[in-house]
């Protein structure tokens, strides 16, 4: 089955621009037609409408006999700072709780469908993927955005009559963009919830996965307002739009035929995932298990694959170190500090470095694999952000540490040499190996390529990490560890130690 | 109008339909017959474009499966197993949005949608939401839905399940009425009864392979042998029977009634009639004993799989 991405792939090359805008607003028409369905579906089901009007109208009469009584009862005690901050929180709850519902919407006409058969009349139509895709996501979108622009409207108007709040017009734009964004992504991600589901309840089981992100993503939004940090929140907003551009890429890949109507189970196929995972990372294959080199050529060989992750991270490593210097400019290192790298603080460390470094290189060894392997499991729930974050905070350090050396009058360059190049030679392309292999694995499920599913691609991608930890990262760290506890050290004392 | 050659269609280790060809022209249906989990929905799947077959190519229409989608999904009507409609939507409003889906005018789908909905003796119920509509009612919505824009190719899955007699037989006639006016019709049935009536060929998959195909005689010659005849005679028979053996193959004896079989009853039964006078038994009735298409499908879904295996292969 094509995904959206092919079918846009095949338009492009044989339609010129004319075509392709005819080729749009036919989509859009079509897809129109299947929005106008599902509002009609929505609106006629009370389990729907009732609590959105409720929130809708109710929810900003309660915020705002809300905000009444913490004006007063701030004023009593002199907390006029605390009602000010709370107003501009409460509007974006306002808008917050009737957009939700974008959740509840999406799984029901997502999953929904499937679970009632409905689903199979709909794909045997002329209807495309991206169609379908565009104007499910507009229903879903549509009704609780509406609803939370009017609580919004009204939480407003309000509050102007009732305490003659004006509204900053910066913060009133970011409440109206943050609720979209919030929205389209609550509905794209409920895509890719449902797109793993055969029924509405195992995809509420699943949306926590989306509700838990969110409510950490609200109080987010509630401390940047409490701290009255509005700027901050565009920052907020740019990653929400990123991390929402993510889920429409992955939910055009997911929505198509073969994903929806292909694979009625969702139960756990624990020996299928254990079988596609062991093959790939043992290489075992129709003849059996390979000889060792052979496995070893079969791990060099992924590498080739790592070039793109590798890239990027590279690409990151160079702003994290700009990123280090201009903090290391902003914020410098105190005096006292400073001077544990100078002469007798030098001497000091050296000394108390000779004591220490020869126990410590499996803590070392140790300490590396825990971080790596921490930091690749986090980028599993982050899209591989965690991930690369682990690679580029090292660099980060790195840079700030140089450009504070600098200020001290030690050459830096002399420094990374001695104190970070003999071991740093295995350890950095070690933690470049372990990002790249481990980005490519979590951010495989983004766009699986058309002939595998996500989890296949996922379990793949894993195995591949799996073998290059193990055959070349976990060798790489442990020669690195021996370094640093016996080699570096003698080298900074070489240097340094006068 | 429908060809299918050598469709494979896996599932990650599983493969759900294996090497399955078929064709069907224009004005004939041929219904598909076998077990549940057999592959047939699978093959109806990859022939209304929603699966891509994983080996095997088909064509709807002239339109090819893989590279032609949307001309085929334009070319069909599929009743699903479950019509699964819409239940808030009344039958018109439903209808509207699927027309309005092939791109029929407003104007046209409410005609059509009436037409079709006195067609099936629901006049009146369009207006109504589906919800409300009996089980055989929804039934005939989906058909509806699947004749709405007057597809080449019908794609019919239990059409007449949960249907009253007096529903059922309007279903039929209709489908019935899609042969006289040249559409190509697939239906994949459990009611033999109803396929052995309406089918023009049979095809009987079985763990995802077309292990028998043909017409219902075809069929039962190949899977259950010559025809079965019953003659009863004026009285109770004994040691004659050995008389006739050379001339027909004797199946069973009970009383004065003898069952037999031959490859050509219009040669041999004048001379077995012959005989039996020769032998002082007055013939009273002869006729041939009706087998069921049930016969040729428990044969080849419950049993006798090599003997399938010869006759089969290609509907």
């Amino acid at each position: 089955m094509t995904t959206l991405t092919q079918e846009t792939k095949k338009e492009k090359e044989v339609i010129g621009w004319g075509e392709r805008w005819g080729r749009l607003r036919f989509d859009m028409r079509m897809a129109l037609i299947v929005m106008q369905r599902e509002l009609v579906d929505s609106a006629r089901d009370w389990r729907i409408l009732i609590p959105i009007i409720l929130l809708t109208f109710g929810f900003p009469v309660l915020m705002n006999f809300a905000v009444r009584q913490i004006i007063s009862f701030s004023a009593t005690y002199g907390g006029d700072i605390v009602a000010e901050r709370l107003i501009p929180l409460l509007l974006l709850l306002v808008g917050f709780f009737p957009a939700t519902f974008c959740l509840v919407i999406a799984l029901e006409t997502f999953v929904g469908e499937k679970e009632r058969k409905s689903l199979e009349p709909l794909l045997s139509t002329p209807l495309t993927n991206l169609q379908l895709y565009v104007g499910k996501m507009m229903a879903a979108v549509a009704p609780p955005l509406v609803a939370s622009y009017v609580g919004i409207g009204a939480y407003v108007l309000s509050l102007m009559q009732r305490i003659d709040w004006q509204i900053d017009f910066q913060l009133l734009v970011l409440v109206l963009l943050l609720t979209t964004v919030q929205a389209v992504m609550m509905v794209a991600a409920a895509v890719v919830v449902s797109s793993q589901t055969t029924s509405v309840r195992a995809s509420n089981l699943l949306a926590s996965f989306i509700i838990i992100p969110i409510t950490f993503l609200i109080q987010a939004e509630a401390a940047a307002m409490f701290w009255g940090n509005i700027s901050g929140l565009w920052w907020l907003l740019l990653a929400l739009m990123i991390t929402t551009g993510i889920f429409i890429r992955m939910g055009v890949n997911i929505f198509n035929r073969e994903e929806l109507l292909g694979r009625d189970i969702d139960h756990i196929r624990a020996g299928w995932a254990f079988g596609v995972f062991w093959e790939r990372f043992t290489g075992r294959g129709a003849e059996g298990y390979p000889s060792l080199s052979q496995w070893f050529r079969g791990t060099f060989a992924i590498l080739s694959q790592l070039r793109q992750p590798a890239m990027v991270l590279l690409v990151g490593m160079v702003l994290a170190m700009v990123f280090g210097a201009v903090m290391a400019d902003e914020y410098q290192v105190p005096a006292e500090l400073k001077a544990t790298f100078l002469e007798d603080g030098l001497q000091q460390n050296l000394d108390e470095l000779q004591l220490v470094a020869r126990q410590l290189p499996l803590t070392i060894f140790l300490r590396n694999v825990r971080a790596l392997a921490a930091s690749t499991l986090l980028g599993i729930f982050t899209f591989g952000v965690l991930s690369v974050f682990g690679f580029v905070l090292p660099w980060i350090l790195l840079s700030f540490l140089a450009a504070q050396l600098v200020g001290t009058g030690l050459n830096p360059v002399v420094f990374f040499a001695a104190a970070v190049a003999p071991h740093g030679i295995l350890e950095l392309p070690a933690l470049l190996l372990t990002a790249a292999a481990a980005l490519r694995w979590h951010t495989g499920i983004i766009a699986p390529p058309p002939h595998r599913t996500v989890s296949e691609n996922w379990l793949l991608a894993a195995a591949d990490f799996g073998r290059v930890f193990v055959a070349l990262v976990i060798p790489m760290l442990f020669v690195s560890a021996f370094i640093e506890g016996y080699v570096t050290p003698l080298v900074v004392i070489a240097v340094y130690g006068g | 109008m429908i060809e299918a050659k050598g469709l494979v269609k896996r599932f990650d280790e599983f493969e759900a339909v294996r090497d399955v060809s078929l064709q069907v022209k224009k004005g004939e249906l041929v219904a598909l017959l076998g077990p549940n989990g057999a592959g047939k929905t699978t093959t109806v799947r990859m022939l209304s474009a929603i699966l891509t077959p994983t080996e095997g190519e088909a064509w709807i229409n002239g339109f090819n499966v893989r590279t032609e989608q949307d001309e085929v999904r334009r070319s069909i009507g599929m009743l699903t197993e479950q019509p699964g409609l819409y239940q808030r939507m009344t039958g018109m409003e439903y209808l509207l949005f699927y027309g309005r889906v092939y791109g029929l005018g407003d104007d046209l789908i409410r005609r059509r949608c009436r037409e079709l909905f006195a067609r099936f003796a629901m006049g009146g119920a369009e207006e109504r939401r589906l919800g409300t509509y009996s089980k055989g009612m929804k039934q005939k919505a989906g058909l509806i839905r699947a004749m709405m824009h007057d597809p080449a190719v019908l794609l019919l899955d239990e059409p007449t399940s949960a249907m009253d007699p007096h529903s059922a037989k309007l279903v039929r006639d209709a489908i019935n009425q899609l042969r006289v006016d040249e559409r190509a019709v697939i239906l994949c049935t459990h009611n033999l009864a109803e396929a052995e009536l309406l089918a023009d060929r049979i095809a009987i998959i079985k763990q995802g392979q077309i292990v028998a195909g043909g017409t219902v005689a075809d069929l039962k010659q190949q899977l259950l042998g010559w025809p079965l005849l019953e003659v009863r005679v004026d009285k109770v028979v004994n040691g004659e029977v050995g008389e006739l053996a050379e001339l027909v193959q004797i199946e069973k004896v009970m009383g004065d009634r003898i069952r037999y079989r031959t490859a050509d009853p219009a040669r041999t039964n004048p001379q077995l009639v012959r005989r039996l006078d020769d032998l002082g038994l007055g013939v009273v009735t002869l006729h041939e004993v009706p087998q069921s298409l049930e016969e040729v499908y428990l044969r080849v879904v419950a049993g006798n799989d090599e003997l399938a295996h010869q006759q089969g292969g290609q509907a």
